[in-house]
């Protein structure tokens, strides 16, 4: 539970009193307490440093070492204190963190050196404070990322070693991503990079105009036209290497749909089209402008030239991710521009023989202008004209010269801000999924406890499983809470599965009254659950272990995120099987007659003789469970199989 | 040039510094601002002497000591608030929803209605409840119930105080809680409660009912020894 709960449980139970009144059933007995010490300071010597501190404090978080009775492990008699040998330095944060509730970052420190410390002690990485949280995780970042850039230095000497049988399609498209990894890819890549410089050099060649064979008035040509066949014969080849490339790539891509949709085979398509259409276009007039216009796309091929140039492509990401800023821009700049090229216009509108024929026409000369490139083609000639024009130009270099460095220095910054912002937003979602598990661990522990037969009589005190035996004072006293809100309202508290079951329960048309159709009923639910179809009882088990996150020492570190981090199983609730049958508790409640059936997989050992299906162990990993089978209060109806409890 | 500029500029700003820009400074005068408020609102109390309360309540030294250090720890100011009371129970009971019932209990906590309970009435209350005698008890309880002190509990009150306390539940219930359940309950308490069957509940009337169920009677003696 969250930090100092613990100091307020006797306000919480002492408020319970206003529950009395109105409870309609006897509420049941407090758990009884040990003999209290009293708070005591306790002594922990770290590598020979010693802390005290209330034995309340570190009771504040009992899914940790200093809060359960792990540290026990670690006493020493002979001196009366707790003896750890670890870094004393580090230690003064974790204690820190039982007195103030706040885990703090030491800035000096190693992170890897406080992770290892913190996974020693027990605590998750995610209740690092708001503070220091994000400096804690950019240094991580850092660190992980360094690891990873050595590691991959490593490797891409050797270069990864493929799996021995990969099919000719994955060396493929290995061959393909990294050039470096055999001399057959490496020389694929330089052909192809030649050949794309080899069509972007003849596409820009054949424009340029060859002296013609000796004509009466020696005309200039292009070479293009000069020599038709062999710039053909270039174009055919270069095409054909392209699109025998693209094919290959196609055949060996791991996901078709994704390389079909990526940007460099788009770029890769647009480039060898025109040729394509080219071929079917008859050679008409009529389309032979088109055609021409066709043949400016062949200057795409240079941008297959990012595949061989990281710059390229952080340039092209650039870019993208600075957009907005861009777009801002342009729409400032449209902006000044229409408002001057409007005055202009106007301005000049008087004198005859004028260029400012029309407010676009004039456009031409505000962006000549204010990029303050003059090329002097248009130029105002009334003073007005004139006084306008300077003013132009002048607000030309603010208009361009301020948001350019802003939008440079916006983009670093935006770009690094954006990738904290996903990291703030995954963490935020990382952080109400532990506070969802916190508090799903809480009821899960109630229901849990309840399961053990917690709620049995105290009386029979061996008998009593060690799961319930083991729980902390503060536990008792939570759940005797829980208890008694759930008799003063004559309803219990069940978790998602059951009240959905009993949902549908009700809904099929059973009215929980008298006691025989109860038992009816209860067999309804009961008997789907567990005897008739054991498979399913056992698969509808799993699923109800599986979605119960693992209670007590576990529910804390239980995240998705930390998976392996630290798979401590939960101690109290792994013996767990009830030595009796859980007798039925009277109810006074009036007329009501409940059935809870909880199902669960059995954990070994099996202690009761009337414990069916022994099942292989097979719950889930650190969620164990029992299966219930308890005497019903009402008439059994299946007794060798399942007895559903009553309570 | 203007390109120039830019990458000179770009070149200057590091990546840790936020840059000094209007928007940057607008936040700062923002953010100043919303300190200030803050200092006038915090506000430190200290409470009595131990002796006074060792003599006022029902309370050994020690288990005051135990009971401020924890009420300290939590809010270092010296006073709580409602928000913070319901933050708490919504921690002790994380199935439903505890905020009805925390608002009422809190109105209960503070006596002089100053909207903020600070630790002298904070123990008086936890006195009351843990170690004093039945009546007191009952007293304490009649005034949770009564939502606004008029001296008399009526349905409604007790609707509203009964409604809270289903809501602690929260969804998942077994048998799965109807919408009349809440009325149920309250007539049931009131064919008990009211004696002379007018409608409310006096003092009076409480005490003496509650008197005769044993149920009540044995269930108050259960949170004595939560210390």
């Amino acid at each position: 539970m969250a930090a100092g709960v613990a100091t307020w449980l006797p306000f919480a139970r002492a408020a319970a009193v206003g529950w009395l009144p109105l409870a309609q059933q006897p509420l049941p007995p407090a758990p009884g307490v040990k003999a209290s010490r009293g708070d005591e300071v306790l002594v922990v010597n770290v590598s020979g440093r010693r802390f005290e501190t209330w034995k309340n404090t570190l009771d504040r978080y009992p899914d940790t070492l200093l809060g359960s009775s792990e540290k026990e492990f670690f006493y020493d008699a002979d001196s009366g204190e707790y003896f750890f040998d670890r870094d004393p330095d580090m230690f003064r944060h974790v204690l820190n963190f039982y007195r103030t509730g706040r885990l703090h970052c030491p800035r000096q420190e190693c992170i890897q050196a406080f992770d290892e410390e913190l996974a020693f002690y027990g605590l998750v990485p995610e209740l690092v404070g708001d503070c220091c949280l994000e400096e804690y995780r950019d240094r991580k970042k850092e660190n992980a990322e360094r690891l990873a850039e050595d590691e991959e230095a490593e490797q891409a000497g050797d270069g990864p070693a493929l799996p021995a049988g990969s099919s000719l399609r994955q060396r493929l498209w290995r061959a393909f991503e990294n050039p470096h990894t055999s001399t057959a890819a490496l020389v694929f890549y330089y052909v192809t990079g030649f050949f794309i410089a080899v069509s972007v050099i003849a596409n820009v060649v054949e424009t340029i105009p060859c002296r013609g064979p000796a004509r009466r008035p020696p005309r200039e040509q292009p070479c293009g036209d000069r020599f038709p066949l062999a710039f053909f014969c270039m174009d055919t080849a270069c095409v054909l290497i392209f699109t025998g490339e693209y094919l290959l790539r196609l055949f060996a891509a791991p996901s078709r749909c994704r390389f079909l949709r990526s940007v460099m085979s788009l770029i890769d398509v647009v480039a060898i089209l025109p040729y394509y259409i080219g071929l079917f276009v008859p050679k008409n007039e009529d389309v032979s402008g088109a055609f021409v216009t066709l043949r400016v796309f062949r200057v795409f091929r240079i941008f297959k030239f990012s595949r061989h140039s990281q710059g390229l492509r952080i340039l092209g990401y650039t870019l993208k991710s600075c957009a907005s800023e861009l777009g801002f821009l342009l729409f400032s700049l449209t902006m000044a521009i229409i408002i001057f090229a409007t005055v202009m216009f106007y301005a000049e509108k008087g004198t005859n023989k004028t260029n400012f024929t029309s407010i676009p026409a004039a456009f031409w000369y505000t962006i000549v202008t204010m990029t303050t490139l003059g090329y002097g083609d248009m130029v105002p000639s009334t003073i007005a004209g004139k006084i306008f024009g300077s003013i132009c130009s002048l607000s030309g270099v603010l208009v361009i010269a301020l948001p350019v460095p802003v939008i440079v220095s916006n983009f670093s910054r935006i770009y690094h801000q954006n990738q904290r912002a996903d990291k703030r937003r995954a963490q935020q979602k990382v952080r109400l999924a532990r506070i969802r598990l916190a508090k799903s661990g809480t009821t899960n522990a109630f229901l849990q406890y309840k399961q053990n037969g917690g709620l049995e009589d105290s009386s029979s005190g061996e008998e009593q499983a060690l799961c319930v035996r083991n729980r902390s004072a503060f536990e008792q006293q939570h759940h005797h809470l829980l208890h008694c809100l759930e008799k003063t309202t004559c309803h219990e508290f069940t978790d998602e599965l059951t009240f959905s079951e009993a949902l549908g329960a009700v809904s099929l048309g059973g009215r929980t009254s008298r006691s025989t159709s109860v038992s009816s009923q209860a067999v309804g639910p009961g008997s789907l659950l567990s005897s008739c179809c054991p498979r399913r009882a056992k698969r509808r088990a799993i699923r109800l272990a599986n979605s119960t996150a693992s209670v007590s020492r576990g529910s804390m570190q239980e995240l998705d995120t930390l998976a392996g981090l630290r798979r401590s199983p939960a101690p109290q609730s792994r013996s767990s099987l009830n030595a009796k049958p859980h007798d039925s508790l009277d109810l006074n409640c009036d007329s009501r007659d409940f059935v809870a059936a909880i199902i669960s997989i059995p954990t070994p050992p099996a202690n009761t003789p009337d414990e069916s299906q022994p099942s292989s162990p097979g719950g889930g990993g650190g969620a164990s469970s029992t299966l219930r089978n308890s005497s019903l209060g009402t008439p059994c109806l299946l007794p060798e199989t399942v007895k559903i409890s009553s309570l | 040039m203007g390109a120039v500029m830019g990458t000179f500029s770009s070149l200057q700003t590091k990546q840790r510094r936020p840059s000094k820009d209007i928007a940057w400074w607008y936040y700062q005068y923002q953010r100043d601002k919303i300190e200030d408020e803050l200092e006038m609102t915090m506000v430190c109390h200290r409470p009595e002497g131990l002796e006074q309360l060792e003599a006022q309540t029902n309370f050994t030294k020690r288990e005051l000591q135990v009971l401020y250090r924890g009420f300290k720890n939590e809010c270092p100011s010296g006073v709580v608030n409602e928000e913070t009371f319901k933050q708490i129970y919504a921690q002790f009971f994380p199935h439903g929803d505890a905020s009805m019932y925390a608002h009422y209990l809190f109105h209960a906590f503070d006596i002089t209605q100053t909207g903020s309970v600070k630790f002298e009435d904070f123990v008086t209350a936890l006195s009351i409840l843990l170690r004093g005698t039945v009546h007191e008890k009952l007293r304490w309880t009649f005034n949770l119930y009564d939502i606004n002190k008029d001296g008399y509990i009526n349905k409604e009150e007790m609707m509203d105080i009964v409604k809270a306390i289903y809501d602690m539940m929260g969804k998942y219930t077994y048998p799965v809680l109807k919408e009349d359940t809440p009325r149920q309950h309250v007539d049931v308490f009131f064919q008990k409660m009211d004696k002379n069957k007018d409608g409310i509940v006096t003092l009076d009337e409480f005490l003496e009912s509650c008197q005769e169920d044993d149920n009540i009677m044995r269930s108050l003696q259960l949170f004595q020894n939560v210390m």
